[in-house]
């Protein structure tokens, strides 16, 4: 695949939160969906304001939580019972409640692992290359104490001159071209 | 809860509630990075650090020469024998899993509960969770006696038509501790992503741009991001609480299924994980005090902190000392001749004297901190941090070899004296702990800048937002 080449979007720096909330729900407002909001740390009403509102990373969780309690009963009980049976004082081969602990702890295990890994994934991480941190003051300040909104030139209501106007009415320090 | 014996004009009290802060007044997004990135990124490594890392260093070429030569030897050079088959490694591994635990307490339990003030320590008492899990599990793998051959606790297809035996309490331990250390770990390193694309942003140089850089995983924080970060964070905590419950729960099963007097009670699991998070919490007071005096973390490391600190521990103590309290009382109301016979010779028997050395530091001293003067003293706290880690330690020791010492007949009965290689392994561990610690706070961010910009009042997104449209994405 030929690597994307010119504007990837317009990028506009904004001072505190609470102004950045606001550009990101006019945007919004005006129609703009292919955008993204840059925070040194989370800003709930940031993803509210582009209608970013459900996340799957619980659902991947549950599934994995799931499978991981499967696997380990379904383990213990085919080891008991057909791979390696032991007669221990006459006790049955099945004796699930002392199977139940490595379950837990394997419902646990598998769970964490999709909710750490799954949440990667569909953040579509690890990406050490991506356009925003061309912006010139992206990289001083993203993730210490700038915050940015980012319209992307994908979205079918993006015009450069146009959206231009429209972020430098929502009152930012800065806005700046984002080159793939 | 404000009282007289605080400063009125002193910034670091909250004039509305007369409680310490919990982060000093007048930092900004960027001071609060600052003073966090400052530590790694400098190019100055401070004298100290250098003094304590090759002391430390120093004790881990002990572990090194003792492990060695338990290799070379065998478990004899330990003074495990009959009936004592499980001395200081039990001991040891133990008490490094249970001070792991407050690790997890901090960074999961109180994340759930909204503790908000845990945010500046729950990093690096994430980082002394896994550092104490790592010595812990060193210990039984050391006491297989064959330690190569500890893959063979894992159930894998093998040749010898071998599987484990899952009725056993040490297999679930098997399973909860590898468990456990995975999720510590994992927790640990999501929590740090953002931080560290914070350093690959700072750094100034190559090699640090690269290894934060690779170890960020692109992190940019674009809000979608974070979203799915916070869930995921908040699912950790929700799986990693459960978890640490279940982890002391399950090595209390390893003495309480067992028929010995003294073990086999059912006031084992909860009375080990408050004695876990007692000892933990110590730990980490007893990292904190040093650390935020050395680096001049007095602004983000407050004396509530340690205020807050020392309130759990005494409330965990207290737990613990109920514990003992109903042992000395099912000894006496089981009727039991062995029971009793137990409980006596715990206090009074040849060993006495680690009963009461234990009574001492976990039970009669930390009642100080009922005292809001002994609080938030720092130096004092520091001492008790260490006192109530020696009790901890010998709460295990006590379990073990005054139990196994003296069981149902006197004709198997023994005595228990560690010998100098006993010594050095446990206290190998010790530097190793301190030695992967200094490491830590000398190359990865020991304080969450991305969650103590949260707590500044700036952070706040002012004016409720509107109810936005649902239009067609």
């Amino acid at each position: 695949m030929p690597l994307p080449e010119g504007l990837y979007g317009l990028m506009a720096e904004f001072e505190g939160p609470t102004q950045l909330v606001q550009a990101a729900k006019a945007a919004h407002h005006a129609g703009y969906r292919r955008m993204d909001c840059y925070t040194p740390y989370p800003v709930e009403e940031a993803a509210a304001a582009i209608g970013f509102h459900r996340d799957e990373v619980s659902l991947v969780t549950l599934i994995g939580g799931l499978l991981g309690l499967a696997a380990m009963f379904g383990l213990e009980t085919w080891i008991a019972v057909w791979a390696f049976p032991l007669n221990i004082a006459g006790r049955p081969y099945f004796s699930w409640p002392a199977f139940v602990v490595p379950a837990y702890e394997w419902t646990i295990l598998w769970a964490g692992l999709s909710a750490a890994f799954g949440m990667l994934a569909l953040c579509g991480l690890p990406k050490p290359y991506h356009p925003v941190f061309n912006a010139p003051n992206f990289r001083s300040g993203a993730s210490t104490d700038k915050f940015f909104l980012c319209l992307e030139s994908t979205d079918p209501k993006f015009n450069a001159a146009e959206t231009r106007g429209f972020l430098e009415a929502q009152g930012p320090v800065s806005v700046v071209e984002v080159e793939y | 809860m404000a009282t007289k014996d605080v400063p009125v004009n002193n910034p670091m009290v909250d004039p509305v509630t007369g409680e310490y802060r919990v982060i000093a007044p007048g930092h900004t997004f960027k001071s609060v990075t600052e003073e966090v990135s400052r530590i790694v990124l400098t190019s100055h490594t401070p004298l100290g650090w250098w003094f304590g890392f090759l002391v430390a260093g120093g004790i881990v070429g002990v572990l090194m020469t003792a492990v060695t030569w338990l290799f070379l030897k065998g478990v004899g050079i330990w003074a495990i024998t009959i009936p004592v088959a499980w001395g200081f490694a039990i001991i040891n591994f133990v008490w490094w899993i249970g001070i792991g635990h407050a690790g997890t307490l901090i960074s999961a339990i109180l994340l759930l509960f909204k503790q908000g003030w845990r945010n500046s320590i729950n990093r690096f008492a994430e980082a002394m969770t896994i550092f104490a899990v790592v010595c812990a599990g060193m210990f039984p793998v050391l006491h297989l006696g064959r330690p190569w051959l500890g893959y063979w606790l894992f159930p894998y297809p093998n040749t010898m038509n071998y599987w484990p035996q899952f009725r056993s309490p040490l297999m679930w331990d098997v399973f909860a501790v590898s468990t456990y250390a995975t999720i510590s770990v994992v927790f640990w390193y999501i929590g740090m992503i953002p931080d560290l694309g914070t350093l690959r942003d700072r750094s100034t140089s190559k090699l640090g741009q690269f290894t934060y850089g690779l170890l960020a995983v692109g992190w940019r924080g674009s809000v979608r991001h974070w979203v799915r970060y916070e869930t995921a964070s908040l699912l950790l905590a929700g799986l990693a609480t459960p978890l640490v419950l279940s982890v002391h729960s399950v090595i209390s099963l390893d003495f309480s299924v067992a028929l010995m007097p003294g073990w086999h009670t059912t006031i084992f699991p909860p009375y080990f994980v408050a004695g876990a998070i007692y000892s933990g919490f110590a730990m980490v007071l007893t990292l904190a005090i040093p650390i935020r005096k050395f680096y001049h973390l007095e602004d983000l490391i407050t004396i509530r902190h340690i205020d807050n600190m020392a309130k759990v521990m005494l409330a965990t103590g207290l737990i613990v000392a109920y514990g003992y309290s109903t042992e000395v009382f099912m000894s006496w109301y089981s009727a039991s001749h062995w029971e009793y016979f137990m409980m006596w010779n715990r206090m009074f028997g040849p060993m006495g004297w680690s009963y009461w050395v234990l009574i001492t530091c976990n039970i009669a001293l930390p009642q100080l901190m009922w005292l809001r003067r002994f609080r938030v003293n720092v130096g004092l706290m520091f001492l008790m941090s260490i006192i109530v880690n020696t009790g901890m330690w010998f709460e295990r020791f006590v379990i073990i070899a005054t139990s196994l010492t003296r069981d149902y007949l006197p004709s198997s009965w023994g005595t228990y004296r560690a010998t100098k290689w006993d010594y050095a392994t446990f206290l190998g561990t010790l530097g190793l702990f301190t030695f992967l610690f200094f490491l830590f706070i000398r190359l990865l961010p020991m304080i969450p800048m991305s969650e103590l910009r949260m707590m500044l009042p700036q952070a706040k997104v002012r004016e409720k937002a509107e109810p936005i449209a649902e239009a067609g994405d």
